[in-house]
């Protein structure tokens, strides 16, 4: 059975242990996040914005189907990046699959309709109260996205951390895409399931607590960045 | 403001594609091998493939996998070795072109874990006879259920046992799981369970578990290895993957297998045939 507390003097032999193998698992962790998180941004900034401001056919169907797709289950966005970058898939010649940047992919894929959602609605609610004074600036309303997506960054920082929280918490589609590989593709969640697998629970658990505690980081930063800008920053 | 914003969406951009564009397998040797859940969990890798990759230089990436999955994942080209234990399965894969050549390689056994105290009085030398024990008393059995080799080859007792857990009542759980989540769930429930020996010495969660029978020749779990065709999937690391294969059925392989103990056990029995 498992002691009380078992679990936290894990998670700090884990991180005081100096573990070389561990520090690569964490490592590799905020760089597969972070990455995916960085090219959702970038796609998914605009492209959220676009829809916000954008006035066309099938508008409403995209909208909801973006909802929708914030829903989409790890596993199955795993399966579609696994046959798309599969030897016998399409992108197959690429040589992705097993590697991190085929997890990269995948949480991309995860974390992209969460950006292009929340952006949407974000810029949106500006969009409706400025639209009128940007325009009498002169600005188009395509070369206004620039403007929107600035004067809303607070708000769309939050939209990211929902991004990294979806993508560092879940592993579905790493496992699949990844194949948690000793040393190649094992993260912190995958390294979660194989402990748990092998009956480490312990271990395991100790593994989870300092998940958390380098998400609780990254929020932490996060909103400092936030008040710091908001004091300084104008 | 506006040009900031697009200078900064610039060099996000940027980044994301320099990202994109680091090669994912730089320069160095590797192979990639599906295998089963029951050689990772076990611990045999830890130990076998870090002897390996001292003596060659190539490393070996393994994903670990029930064998159905593993030779599927072969079979796609997603691998350049296969590693696992279902002999029918082993042998269709390469009759239908998708493997070289099978190589015996290791055997371990299975086992039947149950609670100690046995309500349904299965413990003793006869699989069959136990599963039919297990099924008369209706106890509760925790099934792999995921197209395993572990799974294929306890389908394979109830037929001895004279058995279709298909019309069995609820007391036969398939957990649609690997070796350890369904040894966790049969921890939890007080279940009986088939397990490989490797699995279960490595396995921390226990319970009130224990092993019942063992020793039965049916038991026997013979694992194979199998180059994947190069002729269907040209990618396929031949050389490298050739070597890995000759190292395992070497005399140094072997004895390397039969060095691997859990607790003072040996797990797995070297019985590769001699290079002839």
């Amino acid at each position: 059975m498992m002691e009380p507390g078992s679990a936290f003097s894990a998670a700090l032999d884990l991180v005081f242990g100096g573990d070389a193998d561990f520090w690569g698992i964490v490592l590799l962790s905020l760089r597969v996040t972070l990455t995916a998180l960085l090219i959702a941004a970038a796609i998914g900034l605009p492209l959220g914005a676009l829809l916000a401001i954008g006035r066309f056919r099938g508008r409403d169907a995209v909208i909801v189907l973006t909802n929708a797709l914030m829903g989409l289950p790890p596993v199955v966005a795993g399966l579609l990046v696994y046959l798309t970058l599969s030897r016998s898939g399409p992108l197959g010649f690429l040589g992705l699959l097993f590697t991190p940047s085929a997890m990269i992919v995948a949480q991309t894929v995860l974390i992209l309709p969460i950006v292009i959602a929340l952006t949407r609605q974000v810029v949106e609610g500006l969009w409706e109260e400025y639209a009128e004074h940007l325009r009498s600036l002169g600005l188009t309303p395509l070369g206004a996205i620039p403007t929107l997506l600035w004067d809303a960054r607070f708000a769309l920082l939050t939209a990211l951390l929902a991004g990294f929280g979806r993508a560092s918490a879940e592993v579905g589609a790493v496992l699949i895409v990844g194949g948690n590989i000793a040393g190649a593709t094992r993260t912190m969640t995958t390294a979660i399931t194989l402990e748990t697998g092998k009956g480490n629970l312990e271990l395991a658990l100790g593994l989870g607590i300092v998940l958390m505690a380098v998400t609780l980081t990254v929020n932490a930063l996060a909103f400092g960045a936030t008040r710091a800008s908001r004091r300084w920053g104008g | 403001m506006p040009i900031l914003k697009r200078r900064t969406l610039g060099a996000l951009l940027v980044a994301a594609g320099a990202a994109l564009a680091v090669p994912a397998q730089a320069a160095d040797r590797f192979i990639t091998v599906a295998s089963t859940t029951s050689t990772e969990q076990s611990g045999l890798f830890d130990h076998l493939l870090p002897l390996f990759t001292q003596r060659t230089g190539i490393a070996v990436r393994v994903v670990a996998q029930g064998t159905g999955q593993a030779l599927e994942t072969a079979r796609r080209g997603d691998a350049d070795v296969v590693f696992v234990h279902d002999a029918a399965a082993e042998r269709k894969f390469v009759d239908d072109g998708f493997g070289v050549k099978r190589h015996a390689v290791m055997y371990n056994d299975f086992v039947l874990i149950g609670p100690k105290t046995d309500p349904a009085g299965a413990a003793g030398k006869d699989i069959a006879a136990a599963l039919r024990k297990v099924a008369e008393a209706k106890a509760p059995f925790a099934s792999r259920g995921d197209d395993s080799g572990t799974h294929r080859a306890e389908l394979r007792f109830w037929k001895d046992a004279g058995l279709d857990p298909k019309t069995a009542g609820d007391w036969y759980k398939e957990t649609g799981s690997g070796m350890g989540p369904t040894l966790n769930t049969a921890s939890a429930m007080d279940a009986y369970v088939l397990a490989d020996r490797g699995t279960w010495l490595n396995f921390r969660n226990r319970g009130d578990l224990a092993v019942l029978v063992e020793g039965d020749k049916r038991l026997f779990n013979q694992y194979g290895v199998i180059l994947v065709n190069p002729a269907r999937h040209p990618h396929v690391k031949a050389d490298m993957g050739r070597t890995f294969i000759d190292w395992l059925v070497s005399k140094d392989g072997q004895a390397a297998i039969a060095s691997y103990t859990i607790g003072g056990e040996r797990v797995f029995f070297p019985n590769a045939a001699p290079a002839s």
